[in-house]
């Protein structure tokens, strides 16, 4: 019999208006590089994108690449519209320039992890399998 | 009819999406939850677009969904990309092209996880899903694919080949490969120079096949503005209307479902025969095909009908 085949599927997107990407690029290979399916939807995706496509797609996880300072609007968007359409075992991972209050805000929100700059790729991905759901 | 069957009948994209990744991961679960929608799939049309990496798949796929879908109809896209043959892992990026997506518009990447010719192993299964949550046409978009990976024509009612000017001299199809699998021709980025040429060449490299091929339709597009989209729709769209055309259609439909049922054989066989042996008896058959002591297939042959004292 095959073993088990269930991969974790991750969706990388770029919330808001910014342009750089590099960063959210740079986390796709290393998800990919990691094993994983990892579904890149490219720059300026509204929440409302984000989450049809986490649905279609049927991931594991949501990561946030957000260097425009507006992620106090943004994430709360997505976390919402996950909950709303009954997403709310997808794990979400935010990444960019957030500042300490604000990444503490976030995870109370259901953010499970804010990745700044200086984290590796290695940190990203093993909290990523570490604590990925079961769903 | 399991809870999620129902579900995925009803049109529930999220029963939708989980029943894919189960078919996916080619549990007991998506075996039965297939044998109870098959039948529920007949009336779906499966278009294929296949062609070397770069000429406009994506675009196109998208273009074509958004259009489709202003018409009324429900349509499903089934993206495929490779898998790393060293980390099994994929980046899936058919959806960067895809902005602005429709929400009619049901949009899944599939990795190929290993397997060759240029889709995934449970695409049929994921179309037959899509077919039985409703969806009226399925786009499935294939790999960059070269000379061999023609898997699509096996799943698809229609295919189409998109080629760009420029590829190379007569469009490298002396190699053959996906001009044979093409029912219907584009010629994408139809703005750059060349784009009559590589018409003539597609027209007198499938007059070369043979005779009927040279008739088949050959269409100019420009992805990115829309240009010729109509024109590809129509000829889509007028596709197996003749009553040849029909009968050809028919005979793709049973050799495609010849091919399904050798496929579910071959399968069951294997997992089968492995279960019966037990894994020390397979084991040992792998081992002395590696140590050259039997050949792949005696060994197969003793593992189907054990010697005597085994029984």
């Amino acid at each position: 019999m095959d073993v088990l085949q269930r991969k974790i599927r991750v969706l990388v997107a770029k919330p808001g208006l910014d342009g750089h990407d590099r960063g959210a690029k740079v986390v796709a290979r290393a998800y990919r590089d990691a094993g994983m399916e990892v579904i890149y939807t490219g720059l300026h995706q509204t929440p409302e994108q984000i989450v049809e496509a986490a649905l279609q797609e049927d991931v594991d996880v949501v990561g946030l690449s957000i260097l425009s300072g507006a992620h106090n609007t943004l994430v709360p968007r997505v976390i919402d519209r996950l909950r709303q359409e009954g997403l709310d075992d997808v794990m979400v991972v935010v990444g960019g320039i957030i500042p300490e209050d604000d990444a503490l805000r976030l995870r109370q929100l259901g953010v499970a992890a804010v990745f700044g700059p200086g984290t590796s790729t290695q940190e990203i991905v093993d909290f990523t399998i570490g604590h990925v759901r079961n769903r | 009819m399991t809870e999620l069957a129902l579900a995925v009948r009803s049109g529930d994209r999220r029963a939708l999406a989980r029943a894919i990744s189960l078919v996916e991961s080619h549990s007991s679960d998506a075996r039965a939850l297939l044998a109870d929608l098959w039948q529920h799939t007949a009336v779906c049309r499966v278009i294929g677009l296949t062609g070397a990496p770069g000429v406009g798949k994506s675009t196109l796929v998208d273009r074509l969904a958004r259009t489709y879908a202003r018409t009324g109809r429900r349509v499903g896209v089934l993206a495929i990309d490779p898998s790393s043959p060293f980390s099994g892992g994929a980046l899936l990026g058919d959806r960067i092209r895809m902005d602005d997506p429709d929400p009619r518009v049901f949009i899944r990447s599939l990795a190929t996880r290993g397997h060759l010719g240029g889709v995934n192993r449970a695409l049929g299964g994921a179309i037959a899903l899509m077919a039985a949550a409703g969806y009226d046409l399925v786009l499935v978009e294939t790999v960059g694919a070269g000379q061999s990976e023609v898997e699509i024509m096996s799943h698809a009612d229609l295919t189409v080949v998109v080629l760009m000017p420029g590829l190379g001299d007569d469009i490298q199809a002396n190699k053959a490969g996906i001009l044979e699998i093409g029912d219907l021709f584009v010629v994408n980025k139809a703005d750059l120079p060349g784009a009559d040429l590589t018409v003539r060449e597609i027209r007198s490299m499938l007059g070369l096949v043979d005779k009927e091929r040279a008739r088949l339709p050959i269409t100019k597009t420009i992805a990115t503005s829309g240009e010729g989209l109509d024109a590809l729709m129509a000829a889509i769209d007028a596709f197996g209307r003749s009553p040849q055309e029909q009968a050809r259609q028919h005979q793709r439909r049973l050799q495609q479902a010849d091919h399904r049922l050798s496929e579910a054989l071959a399968e069951l066989v294997v997992e089968d025969i492995r279960t019966a042996a037990g894994a020390g008896h397979w084991q040992a058959a792998v081992e002395r095909i590696a140590g050259r002591s039997i050949d792949p297939e005696g060994a197969a042959r003793e593992l189907l009908r054990p010697p005597v004292e085994e029984a």
